[in-house]
């Protein structure tokens, strides 16, 4: 899936080695088709294929054998040092008369307001809370799609023309080449009968 | 997917699948089923060759406004915050009303978004994204108020924790600085949970996209999405995790906007009620605020098939909900006052009903309190034009119960010179108007959405509620 392939160079280069194939892809017509056939090529031993949805299918997680996200589980943490930088900021700048460096020297004032105590924890909670969220929303955010390896711009599958009704109305099966168990007669043979409407490869 | 309810029946044009068959669940969207319609259905207002006129129409009353708002800030700050008739002890106002307004407006896009997702209400992805948007552009009108209600904008900065050459931080134990962080959290993570939703469906958009600018913008912006499984299942991950966050921090968004008047030892603001009020209140206008909006945009976008009748009734049972939640806090309100025994209490209370503001409390009763019980009946909650009318004297019912709080309670000041000065402060109400033509000029963020966005909304019912209507 190199960026630098060019529809042009690709045809280029086609007189002197055939183009290097991303894979193949079967298109379905329901989610319960998908369903089956993911069961399938799950229980047939491939590691490198994908389901692609034009919305999130119930159930298909486990058709595929994808093991539970550790997202919640780091977005957890993330919020709890929200709530921690929460707390220091604010006893540091309310409750400290220290100095220290934070990218530029900055001295923190004990703020005597009405008498309050210098370390008022119940006044600072909300702040905490606060930045909790947004610590946790955020690394929600960035890491849902890090980890999806997103953004990514360039694609094999976006230049086939067939794919582009997976974000519509019709569910895919990809197989990629990387696969050791890719030989593409065989794998050909296999989704084909997984019963699809129809099956295609993909150009790198 | 679906099939025609049996009680289906069209009636003036609509459809009316209000009714409940037992044994089987109503319908999401009517008269498809193929998923491409609902893509199709969804992609023709954006796609469309012309933009319909009524869109211009809407656009230029919105512009206008918008300018007119622009006027009014310059003018604000150029002259001062006695453009709003502020003066001493009414120190808060317009500028805090309209915030408080707002925000709460905001609050609806939020419960949709998240607190429905969590209850499973799948109904809820015919409206979603559009009332995600709306709280996007209403924390936004919200956050222009405390901004230019300063005075001294260009020291705006000192609201938030910067090192400065004064050595001086904020006072962290202040809720108008716990309102800074509340609501740029609210602002951030609404926004951050909206464009999650929308990355799939820009990839539909991006894969019908004819013109060259089309695909280049909406496959920036959709991030390379391709619909793969084990995407999908992070997604649905971060989905689930970004609800749950946002349910907390929109109930306590308006409890620290509460907790300004709360934690004050005010007669009319100090009471335990606000925060749980506050947020009843918040999702009240904000419902109403859907209804206003939906009702125009499907008629206009022909979208009656996705926004059907049924969600505005559903809308429309929560707007009577929150109504009776907001109508049993304000009588709460005045029993605690008689039950406290607090004279200066009982007197801030009575007075807001026959005091000086009378018409103002009388309004926002009549107009929170007695309209929403007319939700009652069906004939009611599934008539178009009642409806529409009824959300608009809601959100004028809650725009007067922001004012009937705050200026009412700092109105009367216990010094008598200062009492002398109400009467003054009454008679600069021909300023009244002026203060009032900034509050449309927000309403254009609204209007102004552009085509696209109004309904990718339902694109999300597509998306996301592909296993509701199957």
């Amino acid at each position: 899936m190199s960026a630098t392939t060019k529809p042009s160079s690709a045809k280029a280069s086609q007189a002197d080695s055939p183009p290097r194939s991303y894979g193949l892809i079967a298109e379905f017509e329901t989610p319960a088709q998908i369903m089956k056939a993911a069961e399938r090529v799950r229980d047939s031993g491939y590691k490198w294929w994908d389901c692609c949805t034009p919305f999130p299918v119930h159930g298909l997680d486990k058709a595929m054998g994808i093991r539970q996200t550790i997202l919640p589980i780091i977005v957890f943490f993330m919020g709890m040092a929200g709530t921690c930088a929460a707390f220091v900021l604010q006893s540091f700048t309310n409750a400290s008369d220290w100095t220290v460096w934070a990218g530029v020297w900055v001295t923190g004032y004990p703020f005597l307001i009405s008498g309050k105590p210098f370390m008022s924890l119940p006044a600072f909670i909300p702040v905490m809370f606060e930045l909790t969220i947004l610590f946790a929303a955020l690394s929600t955010f960035g890491l849902m799609f890090a980890f999806n390896g997103l953004p990514q711009l360039y694609h094999p599958l976006f230049r086939n023309k067939r794919f582009r009704r997976a974000t519509d109305d019709r569910f895919f099966i990809v197989i990629e080449a990387r696969d050791p168990h890719y030989f593409k007669a065989r794998t050909w043979e296999f989704l084909e009968s997984l019963d699809p409407i129809a099956i295609e490869e993909v150009e790198d | 997917m679906t099939t025609m309810n049996v009680n289906t029946k069209v009636r003036s044009g609509e459809t009316d699948n209000t009714q409940d068959v037992p044994g089987s669940r109503a319908p999401l969207v009517l008269n498809m089923n193929k998923f491409n319609q609902v893509t199709q259905q969804v992609c023709q207002v954006a796609e469309a060759r012309r933009t319909p006129m009524a869109w211009y129409i809407t656009f230029a009353i919105g512009l206008g406004l918008l300018s007119l708002l622009g006027f009014c800030i310059v003018y604000l700050i150029v002259t001062g915050v006695g453009v709003w008739g502020l003066n001493n002890p009414v120190m808060w106002a317009y500028d805090i009303t309209n915030f408080v307004f707002w925000v709460g407006i905001g609050h609806a896009g939020t419960l949709i978004s998240a607190i429905l997702f969590l209850f499973r209400q799948k109904w809820r992805t015919g409206i979603n994204r559009f009332a995600e948007a709306m709280t996007i552009f209403a924390v936004m009108c919200a956050g222009i108020f405390p901004g230019i209600h300063v005075g001294r904008v260009w020291v705006v900065y000192w609201l938030f924790p910067l090192p400065n050459q004064m050595e001086m931080w904020p006072q962290f134990r202040s809720p108008l600085l716990w309102d800074v962080f509340a609501v740029g959290t609210y602002f951030t993570v609404s926004l951050l949970f909206w464009f999650t939703g929308l990355v799939p469906d820009l990839a539909t958009m991006r894969d019908r996209a004819k013109g060259k600018i089309q695909q280049i913008a909406y496959g920036a912006f959709s991030l390379g999405w391709r619909g793969s499984n084990r995407h999908w299942h992070r997604y649905e991950r971060a989905y689930l995790l970004l609800a749950a966050l946002s349910t907390p921090l929109v109930l306590s968004v308006h409890s620290v906007v509460s907790f300004d008047f709360a934690t004050s030892q005010l007669p009319g603001w100090h009471t335990t009620i606000f925060p749980p009020y506050f947020v009843a209140g918040a999702i009240f206008s904000g419902f109403a605020m859907v209804v206003t909006l939906a009702i125009p945009a499907r008629e206009m976008f022909g979208l009656k098939n996705l926004i059907t009748l049924r969600h505005l009734d559903n809308m429309n049972k929560v707007i009577l909900l929150t109504g009776c939640m907001v109508g049993y806090a304000y009588s709460m309100e005045f029993f605690i006052a008689w039950y406290s025994g607090a004279i200066y209490e009982k007197f801030a209370f009575i007075n807001r009903a026959f005091g000086q503001y009378w018409w103002a409390y009388f309004l926002m009763v009549s107009c929170n309190v007695i309209t929403p019980q007319l939700f009652w009946f069906k004939a009611i909650r599934t008539s178009i034009p009642i409806m529409f009318a009824l959300s608009l004297l809601v959100n004028v019912g809650m725009w007067f119960e922001r004012f009937v709080i705050i200026v009412t309670s700092l109105a009367n000041d216990f010094l008598p010179f200062l009492m002398g000065r109400v009467h003054a402060h009454l008679g600069r109400h021909r300023n009244l108007l002026r203060e009032f033509r900034s509050l449309p000029g927000d309403v254009h963020a609204v209007l102004s959405l552009p085509p696209d966005d109004r309904h990718r909304r339902s694109e999300g019912g597509h998306a996301r509620g592909g296993s509701a209507f199957r």
